[in-house]
Parts: C-alpha cells; structure tokens; sequence
C-alpha cells in the first residue's frame, strides 16, 4: 500500500491507503476530518470540494496517493482564529438550510474569489457555481452570502 | 473501485516503462473520466500511471499557432492571456468543460486521449487543424478520432502536447446536456483565411467530426443564413431522454449559425 | 421587538457547526468493531427469484456475513407497512402487498433488496456483492401509469388489475349535474411527472447492539425518529419499544424522503444482533436514485365547469397514482386525502369530484414528497383556471378574483374547512410586484431579441400543520398527528426545550429558541434545542407536512404557559404576595402595585433550592411538558407569478422573474421563512423545468439514475426571488402561524406551465418543459 504524506490544514499528515483510495475517503476516514461530504459518485455535486495546491477540486474525484506532497486545505482548515469571511458571509446571509453541500460551497466560494477577484457579479456566481448543487436554498441567499463575503475577503 | 497500483513517473519513458511492464495499465492524467469510470467498475485496470506531472503544462502562443503541452488544464487555457489574445475561441471553449473544480484538474492531453462523444477538446482539434503529438509521432486531428472513444493512438502511445493553428476568426458554440452539462451539441467554427473554413460537431453523434456541407457554404457566404440551405441530417445523431436525433440535428444547425454570428 | 424575540431575523445558531465542518451527520459517525453493509440489488424490474448462493461472498475476504430474506424470515422479521388505511369506493380495504425487507419470491423494482453483504470495510462488502450469485426468472415490467391497471403481469401475483384501489370523494351526481349545466367547460390532460427527492446527503445507517442491557440503537437519517421506532418495534418485530433507541442526528435534507422506513436501516439494525458487531450502510447517490422513495407520477383528466357569468360551477378530475412497486409508509394518503382534499384551491367552487385509482407497477415505491399530494392539487387546479380564463378570454387574474373565496370559516365540498386568508391581496400585491399592468411592453421588448415571453399565475392554498388526530384517525391514518414538547428550566435559568420536532435543514436550533427566548424574556443563548434522540425527548412525531411550527412550537407554547404558571406560583410565596398578584414580563416578575421584582433566574433556582414555598402545595424544579393536537388544519395560500423567455430556436426556457407573495400568518423568523420559500421554488421549477425520473418503458430500468442525467436545478437557473408576505393570523394556533416549508413547491409547477404555454401559445404541455420538449411543441403548433 503506498504511504502518503501531505499537508492537511497546515499540519504534516502521512499514512497508508490503496491506491484507490479517494482523498475525500482519506480525508474523512484516516484524519477524521469529517467536514467535507460526499453527496454523489458522478463528479457533480461538489459537497467534497477543497483546495489542492490552492486550487478547488473534488475530493470524491481525486485519488489520496495523487496528493502525495500535496498542500489540502479542508473547510476544517479555513477559519484562521476567527471565522473566515466566507463563512461568516453565509451565517448573515442565511445561506445554508441543511449545511450539507455547504463546506463544498464555501471552499468553491473561495476559490471563485481567488480565481475572479472580489468584485463578483451575481451573473458570475451562478455560473461559477455550476459544479455544487444545493436542494434547500434555490441558491438565493448562496449568492448573496458570496457576494458579501467577496467584497470581504 | 477495484484496487490498482498508482505510479507517478517522472517522464513519459518512465511512464510507457511501467505500462509496458503492466498487466493492464491505463495512463492518467487529470482523472476527471478515468476515476469516475473506475468508481462505477467501467473499469478495473491493474495499474493506473499518473502523467500529469511527466506530461507536464506550459502553454506557448503566437499569432499563427497555439501549443499546449498534454498536463495542461482546462483552467489554464481558459484564463491564459496568450491564447485569449491569439485564439481567443479556444480560450472560450477551455472555459466551458466541465465546472470550476473539473477545469481546474481535467487536461488537453486526457480530454483528448478519451475521445468522450461529448468532449469539447475534440472539436477544437478538427476545427483548428490541431497537430497531436506523442511519445512516437505526430497525428494530424482529422486522422485521431476514429470513433466513440476511440482514437488513433496505439498502446503505450501517449500525447505530449497539442499544436492549434490560430484562425483568422472562429467560435465555439455550446448546448450543454441539461444534467450532466457536458456538450449535447457543440460546433466550432473556424476561418483559417486561405487555408479553408472548417466546421467541427460534438457531442451530437458517436464522435467528434467535420462538417463538409457546412464548411462549404461557409466558405461561400461566412454568414449564419448560408447554413440554411443545408440539411444536417438525423441519421447518425444520438438519441437519448435529454434530445432526439432530429432535435439533436436541430441544434447543429443553431449552434453552427450561432458560432458563425460570434465569430465576428 | 427584540433583536432575537419573534419576528427578528436572528442568524441561525446551528450554523457555527455547519460552516466550519463540525456538522455530526449519521455517516460522521463511526463505532468502534463496526462492520459495513452493502446491499445486493435487483439488476431487473419485475423477475422471479431463484437460488441465491452466497458462498462465493461469504468467502471474500473481510466478509463477516451475509444474509438474505430467507434469514429475514426465520428470525420472524416482519415487512415494512403502510401506516394509512385507504378504502375503495366499494367500501374493500386498500390492496396492502407484502414488502420484505429483503426480497422473497420475486424482485419487484431495480434496486430492490435481494441481499445484504456485511463485511470489514465498504470496499470488501461492495466487492464480495458481486459475487453473491442470484438465479432470476425475468417477467414481464409494468411501468407505464396509465396503463398499469390492465396490463397483462402482476406486480403483486394475488391482487388484480395491479390496483391498490379505487377511491373518490365528492358528490359525483351533483358535480355531473353542474357540468351539464355549464356554459364553458375545460378540459386538461396532465401529467405531474415523478421526481427523485434527492436530498444532499444520501440515507445512512449504522445498527448497534449492546448484549449488556440487549437494546439496540440505530442511528439514522430520519426526519421522524420516534415513528421510525415505534414501526421497528410494533410492526417488524426488532426490538420492544423500550430496548430500541432511534438517533437521527444532523440530517442533511429530507423533503419527505426520510419520513420513511426502509428496509436498510431495518436490515442494519436486525442484523447488528446477529453478527455482534455495529453495521453501518451509506447509500451511494446510485442506490439514492434508485431506491429512495420517489415522488408525484399522476396522470389526470381534469376538467373545470364555468357559468356564463364567469363563475366555477364544478371541478372534476380523474387521476392514476402510481404508487411503485410496494406501499411505501405514508404512500396511499398522499393521491387521496393529501391531495384530493385541496382541489378547491381559492375559489369557491360548488361541486367537486375526483376519482384517484391507485396502481402498483415495477418501479421505486412512491410517497411524499414536498408539498405529497398538494403541488399535484396546485397544478390540477391552476393549469385548468389559467387556461379557462385564456379560452373565455378573461385575464387570468381577474378571473381568478371573480371566483376567490372571500369568506371565513369556508367550508370546501372536499372535507376542508379553510380559516383564514385575503386571496385578493395577496394577487393584488404579487401583481404590482411584478408591475403585472407593464407586462404587454416586457413581452414587446422579449420579442425584439428573438424571445418569446410568457407570464404565469399561481394563487395556491395548501393545507399543512397535519393535523387534528381524530380527524386523520377517521381518514385511517394509522397514527395521530399531535406533537410533544417539554421544556426543562435548569436552576441557573437557562433552558433545554425537548421537541418531538425534527429539523434537517428548517432552523429550529434557531427559530424554537426565538420563541422561548421571546416568552421567558432570556437571551437566545440561554436556549438549547435537543431533538432527534428517542432516548433523550419524549415521543413525538417528527418533522414533514410543514407542522413544526403550526404544531411542534405550539406544543412549545403550552409547556411555557405551564412553566410561567409554575414559576408564578414560586415566586408570589418567595415576594410573599398573592399569586395572581405576580406579573411576568420581559423574564421579570413582579408584584402588582410594588417595586417588588424577580429575574426568571433567580425565579428558576428558588424552584430548585425550593426553600421558601411548601412542597407538599408546590412540587420543586421547573419542568413541564406538552402535548399539542391541532383543531385544524392552517392554510398557507399565496400568489406566485413567474415571468419566463423562450429561445424559440434551441426551446430553452429561462426564468427572467418570479415574485412570491404568500401568506404564512406570523413570521417568527423571516430569514428561515424566506430562505424556506426560495428551496421551495426551486424544487417546484425543478419539477416543471429540468427534472424527470424516467424509466425505460419495456424494461423498467431507470433511464435517469445519476446527476448525469436526472438534472437537478443549478443556481444558473434562476433569478433573484422577489419575496413579499401579507398576513392573515391562523385562528387555531396561540402563535397565529401558519406553515410555509411546502408552499413554493407548491406554487412553482403551475406557475412555470402556466407561463411557459403562455409564452409559445399552446394549450397542453406536460412537465418538465425541457428544452427537447418545449422544441417539441413550438414544432407540433407551427
């Protein structure tokens, strides 16, 4: 079995796993980080989405052993002492009802930020949206939630 | 998933050393089919060779060419400022696989390998003359893609990158599948000046193809109303719960008119 | 109003957890020896089961043990029930099928459960699966609702005509009578088409069994854990009562699919015992789609009887449910009583009669959904009144006026009695929102750019709050539909509410805790929500049919009304004064006419030290509890309307508006009210625009079994929704609230149609108008 070792979260993880491993199942299995959700098997619904190397990716899609020296930033990993302003934008802005899909929409929130600026029209969020599915809050106060914590960032 | 062995070699000889060496190795690049396929056992190879990092990315642009070494992301293309200034439609096009989160894992060289029915990349190779390298040789688009997944790369045989020629003027136009947003029809339209128009279609039959009829009335009037007067057949269109064959001709049709009206 | 009481938009307490990754789902849970379970599923929609053999997987490396439904049956495990007893128009019982938690005899649906692999790790389990070795006989599908009752197979072999029942409601003589009488009459076909509930987080489950004390707990996905006990116990044999211990932890979403009890969980919790070990299952998004409960599948005739003075004289319908391939637990009350019983809509209409046969078929069994029978009554209803007024020639709204219901108590010929609302202000005020009079320019302007517009009504009324017991009792609910609350006042002041409730998304960590913050006049954090555990709350009867509020918090309100009386008693013999001498206000007692005063506090600790009153007059402590049965039903009713384009070259239609205006009677929290209006929206245009679940019809495969095909709206989907309320109090709730989780997918199917065969001119279209099928019918009109 290979023997990874990555940075979760600013600390030095290492551990065995397959190689079928998934990173969501090493994340969420091996290291107890339990926050990142799988919610579907086609790549789509985004509930694993964290951050490799600083970029957004889906978790459920990723093998664990591909990640070997990478840096993974989780939504465990992200409040820095305080709230990050992303999740503070969706506490205010209401934009979780289950919280299922929610650390997959905060992490790609953060990415979309970090990809397209703090200036984010709506028309950009919805699009950029398009891998995370919600089923409780029709987006609206996703959007919204994004918005303000954008300008925030 | 099955189990396999996971490599990450560090060059391509690497990388065909250990398919070769293999029972049943499959190469990987950003994973975004092959690990799906693999999660609902489509497939259960022995040894799974990630050549992402040997493929490598890097992106070079000019006015008259494009080229993209096979690891390079769909992210990377979208946002490059070389190509959205040299060929600014494959930009675009790069920009509208998949989602953020795919684009940001998914490349030129995997998308391309695969060959899915409904991959963009494809229709960007047919319709910008594109020249696919290997580890053996150099294929031209028109001769790569021989069928529904199928390409006319042999075993052990891996792209290293991708050479696009820039056209004069050109657009990529998408009518994504409802669920699974992937290309239910996409037809890029290319004005390479003197070395002829081409009209590439995906998404709507079992691969990525040129359209001759189309290429010609282009070539006779490059407005979207000289598509009229040609008649895309439903024969050869998939058909499935999201569009029929004939509404799937439909869309060739529209779709083509409207990367003519976007190639300006 | 104070910045967390009632009425204030109070940032939810829950979400700390939620957004930093601290949420604790059922599949965050891992005990320690635990096994996993994976399920072997029927690969055919309608076959005889042959020979299992299980040798092969038993071998597999990490297999602990697997089991099929002849174990099942050998440890006297019983079916899954159907806890609503529907009787025919003969008078003859519903035709109740059995429903084996693992298949006996025959497999009825793909996806049905043949057996249960239980191995070391999911991967092994999931592996081994494949070796279980299964012989089946392949029959004939019954797939097609309207057809399914004459079809030559048997779903179930010893019922006829593959018919649960045939069942009506309404003066059909009467109704027969205005419709010959009528001046205009219109007709409909409609189709309400199934969809998959596909909540975020798949069903999960773990099983555990402690041979110490030999109970069981079973931690699961559930909207309603004490149901999903008292079944487990009562019905299936498990476990007593008593011995059972039901945990739904964070839950990710329902909509009504957790109402339910699978045969999974079952599976896991009854075998727990035999292997000695904690077994855990978590659906794949695979397994959701296929053997999820699923919701909707009518087909309907309806038809409408107008006078020559514009005024509805009847209504009737006749529909097919397809109800699947086994009666899933509330299934047979969502077509009958959830469903006919709203057909009145706004309006006054004099004679109603519907008609609801009820079919099995080889498919996913059926049962509620969002809204479960109310959306179907909404579309029935609002498609025939839009399309009356196009084909009279009236605006639609003004129509809509001339027939609303404007008197309260009005009874409906179809059992309900609606207590409160104002139809036309709520139209009135969704009208001007829209700017409705400018509407005629918009389409003008859509048209310049090649887009043809559309503007669709749907004035809704919706009956939830379920429900009075007695009343759902004489309907053959197997259950009564009260709730319980006890509220718990700790002696430093602070507060515990227990609530039979149970929230998987709606808030009531947050809106329970307003109205007990509200009352008892403490800060909001002094409040703690504690639901989901059979061990820890009373029995009661969860979270579905938007009642938490019109019902779980009422249950609340009492037990605060006997707090306060309690602590009345408490501090009138601490301030030595006459009790009815002592004031509460603003979590202060006073002495009437004194300056005399006690903090709910220092009120909560004297019942605890209870030094200074006698405690054989006033028992210590400050802990009381309540049981809530509704008088009636609340009728949320509201107006949506929707704005839609269409590209009448590709057939994409975009939703360019969409303003709600609903009337839910008092809000505790309009943040959580809203936020419950957009998901609700959504679903319904989910519905009428992308989602289908789609079975081949020859082979009853399920066509549209992943996200790659079942399209779930996106958030590019839609616009911004125009929200606004008006409000008419609910007479029989002291909050006066009505509720409001259902009402937009309620509104939003009819909405959309409406506006969509408005846009491209066609009288009948069938949902979803995907793009296909909207391309469809712009080519069948030209």
């Amino acid at each position: 079995m290979p023997e990874v070792s990555m940075v979760v979260n600013g600390q030095n993880v290492s551990g065995s796993c397959e190689g079928r491993t998934l990173l969501v199942e090493f994340l969420r299995e091996n290291l107890g980080l339990t926050g990142t959700h799988v919610g579907c098997d086609t790549s789509q619904c985004g509930a694993c989405v964290v951050h490799v190397n600083g970029k957004a990716v889906k978790a459920c899609t990723e093998l664990a052993a591909a990640c070997d020296g990478s840096k993974v930033t989780t939504i465990e990993g992200v409040a820095n002492g305080s709230l990050h302003p992303m999740q503070e934008a969706f506490r205010q802005h209401h934009g979780l009802q289950c919280g299922f899909c929610t650390p997959g929409m905060i992490m790609a929130a953060i990415d979309m930020v970090n990809t397209h600026g703090k200036k984010l029209s709506e028309d950009t969020i919805r699009h950029e949206l398009e891998g995370n599915i919600c089923r409780c809050t029709g987006y609206h106060n996703i959007v919204k939630a994004i918005k303000a914590g954008a300008k925030k960032m | 998933m099955y189990d396999f062995n996971y490599h990450r070699p560090k060059d391509i000889k690497q990388a065909v050393k250990i398919l070769r060496d293999s029972e049943d190795g499959v190469p990987m690049s950003g994973g975004m089919t092959l690990v799906p396929t693999m999660k609902q056992r489509l497939a259960a190879p022995s040894d799974v060779v990630d050549i992402a990092a040997a493929a490598g990315s890097g992106i070079k642009a000019s006015t008259s060419k494009v080229t993209i070494k096979a690891g390079t992301t769909h992210a990377t293309v979208a946002s490059h400022p070389g190509i959205q200034k040299h060929c600014p439609s494959l930009a675009a096009l790069a920009g509208m696989i998949g989602d953020p989160h795919v684009r940001n894992k998914g490349t030129i060289g995997g998308s391309i390998a695969n060959n899915d029915p409904a991959a963009d990349y494809p229709s960007a190779c047919l319709a910008l003359a594109a020249k696919i390298v290997t580890n053996k040789r150099t294929i031209d688009a028109d001769k790569f893609f021989k069928g529904l997944f199928e390409t006319a790369l042999r075993d052990n045989e891996i792209i290293t990158e991708v050479e696009f020629a820039c056209p004069k003027r050109g657009a990529y136009a998408k009518f994504p599948n409802p669920a699974s947003r992937y290309a239910m029809v996409g037809v890029y339209v290319a004005d390479h000046g003197r070395k002829g128009i081409r009209v590439a279609v995906t998404g709507a039959t079992d691969s990525a193809h040129r359209n001759k009829a189309m290429e010609k009335a282009l070539t006779e009037d490059f407005a979207p109303g000289a598509l009229d007067s040609v008649k895309v057949k439903s024969d050869d269109m998939n058909d499935d719960i999201h569009a029929s064959a004939d509404y799937r001709a439909h869309l060739v049709t529209v779709m083509a008119k409207r990367a003519v009206a976007a190639s300006g | 109003m104070s910045d967390s009481g009632i009425g204030a938009r109070v940032p939810r307490k829950e979400d700390h957890r939620f957004i930093t990754g601290q949420g604790n789902y059922t599949d965050d849970i891992n005990l320690p020896k635990q096994t996993y379970a994976y399920f072997v599923r029927s690969p055919h929609a309608h076959a005889k089961l042959g020979r299992i053999n299980t040798k092969a997987a038993e071998a597999a490396p990490g297999v602990v043990a697997v089991f099929t439904g002849k174990d099942v049956e050998a440890d006297g495990i019983g079916g899954l029930i159907c806890g609503w007893m529907i009787h025919s128009k003969d008078g003859s019982p519903m035709n109740a099928g059995p429903h084996p938690i693992l298949a006996s005899g025959k497999v009825r649906y793909v996806g049905d459960h043949v057996a249960v692999v239980i191995a070391e790790s999911y991967a092994e389990a999931k592996a081994a699966a494949e070796l279980v070795e299964v012989s089946y006989k392949v029959l004939p599908a019954v797939v097609d609702t309207a057809t399914a009752a004459t079809a030559k197979a048997s779903v179930h072999d010893d019922i006829p005509n593959n018919t649960v029942f045939n069942w009506a409601i309404g003066d059909e003589d009467a109704t027969a009578k205005a419709f010959s009488s009528a001046s205009h009459v219109t007709t409909l076909d409609l189709v309400n088409n199934r969809l998959i509930p596909n909540a975020m987080e798949p069903r999960a489950a773990i099983g555990d069994y402690d041979g110490g004390s030999d109970s069981f707990t079973l931690y699961t996905t559930s909207q309603n854990p004490h149901v999903a006990r008292l079944v487990l116990s009562a019905f299936i044999g498990i476990a007593p009562e008593h011995k059972l211990r039901v945990i739904a932890p964070d839950v990710g979403g329902g909509f009504g699919s957790k109402i339910f009890i699978y045969a999974e969980e079952t599976v896991c919790v009854w075998a727990a015992k035999k292997v000695g070990r904690p077994i855990k299952w978590t659906a794949g998004r695979d397994e959701a789609f296929l053997a999820d409960a699923h919701g909707r599948d009518h087909v309907s005739k309806a038809e409408l009887a107008i006078d020559a003075n514009g005024k509805i004289q009847a209504l009737r319908v006749k529909t097919t449910a397809n109800l699947g391939a086994y009666l899933s637990t509330f299934a047979s009350s969502v077509p009958t009583y959830l469903y006919a019983t709203l057909l009145s809509g706004q309006y006054n209409i004099p004679n109603i009669y519907a008609e609801v046969d009820t079919v099995y078929t080889n498919t996913a069994p059926v049962d509620a959904y969002r809204g479960a029978g109310r959306p179907e009554a909404t579309y029935v209803v609002e498609r025939l009144v839009e399309t009356a007024a196009r084909e009279l020639g009236m605006d639609p709204a003004e129509f809509r006026s001339k027939n609303f219901v404007t008197e309260y108590p009005h009874q409906t010929p179809v059992i309900m009695c609606y207590d409160s609302g104002d139809y036309q202000d709520s139209l009135d005020k969704a009208c001007a929102l829209i700017k409705y009079d400018q509407f005629e320019k918009r389409r003008a302007s859509s048209m310049r750019k090649g887009k043809m517009r559309g503007i669709g009504f749907s004035t809704y009324i919706e009956a939830c709050g379920i429900a009075p017991s007695a009343a759902v009792g004489s309907l053959g609910a197997g259950v009564g539909l009260w709730e319980s609350a006890e509220v718990r006042v700790n002696p430093t002041g602070n507060v515990e509410v227990l609530t039979g409730s149970h929230s998987h998304g709606q808030g009531h960590e947050t809106t329970f805790a307003q109205l007990v913050a509200d009352r008892l006049g403490i800060p909001i954090d002094q409040v703690e929500i504690v639901h989901g555990d059979t061990d820890k709350v009373q029995f009661g009867m969860g979270t579905y049919g938007s009642r938490s509020g019109a019902v779980g918090m009422t249950a609340i309100s009492k037990a605060l009304d006997k707090v306060e009386a309690k602590a009345k008693k408490v501090a009138s013999h601490v301030m030595e004064a006459a009790e009815g001498d002592i004031e509460f206000k603003d979590g202060s007692f006073t002495v009437k006419g004194t300056d005399k005063a006690m903090a709910f506090g220092e009120v909560a600790l004297a019942a605890y030290v209870a030094h200074s009153f006698p405690t054989d007059q006033i028992e210590p402590g400050l802990k009381e509890g309540a049981f809530h049965d509704p008088a009636n039903f609340t009728f949320p009713a509201g107006c949506h309307i929707c704005e839609v384009e269409v590209d009448p070259e590709t057939g994409v239609t975009e939703i360019v508006d969409w303003v709600a205006v609903d009337d839910f009677g008092n809000i505790i929290n309009p943040n959580i009210v809203e936020g419950q209006v957009h998901g609700g929206i959504a679903q319904g245009v989910g519905q009428a625009l992308t989602e289908n679940a789609v079975y081949d019809s020859g082979t009853g495969q399920l066509l549209s079994g992943s996200y790659m095909d079942y399209c779930m709206p996106r958030a590019s989907d839609f616009p911004e929704f125009r929200l606004g309320f008006t409000v008419t109090e609910c007479p029989t709730n002291p909050l006066g609230i009505k509720g409001c989780g259902e009402a937009g997918a309620i509104a939003a199917p009819a909405a959309v149609m409406n506006a969509v065969t408005n846009a491209i001119g066609v009288k009948e279209m069938d949902m979803p108008a995907s793009p296909l099928n909207v391309w469809r019918a712009l080519n069948a009109s030209i």
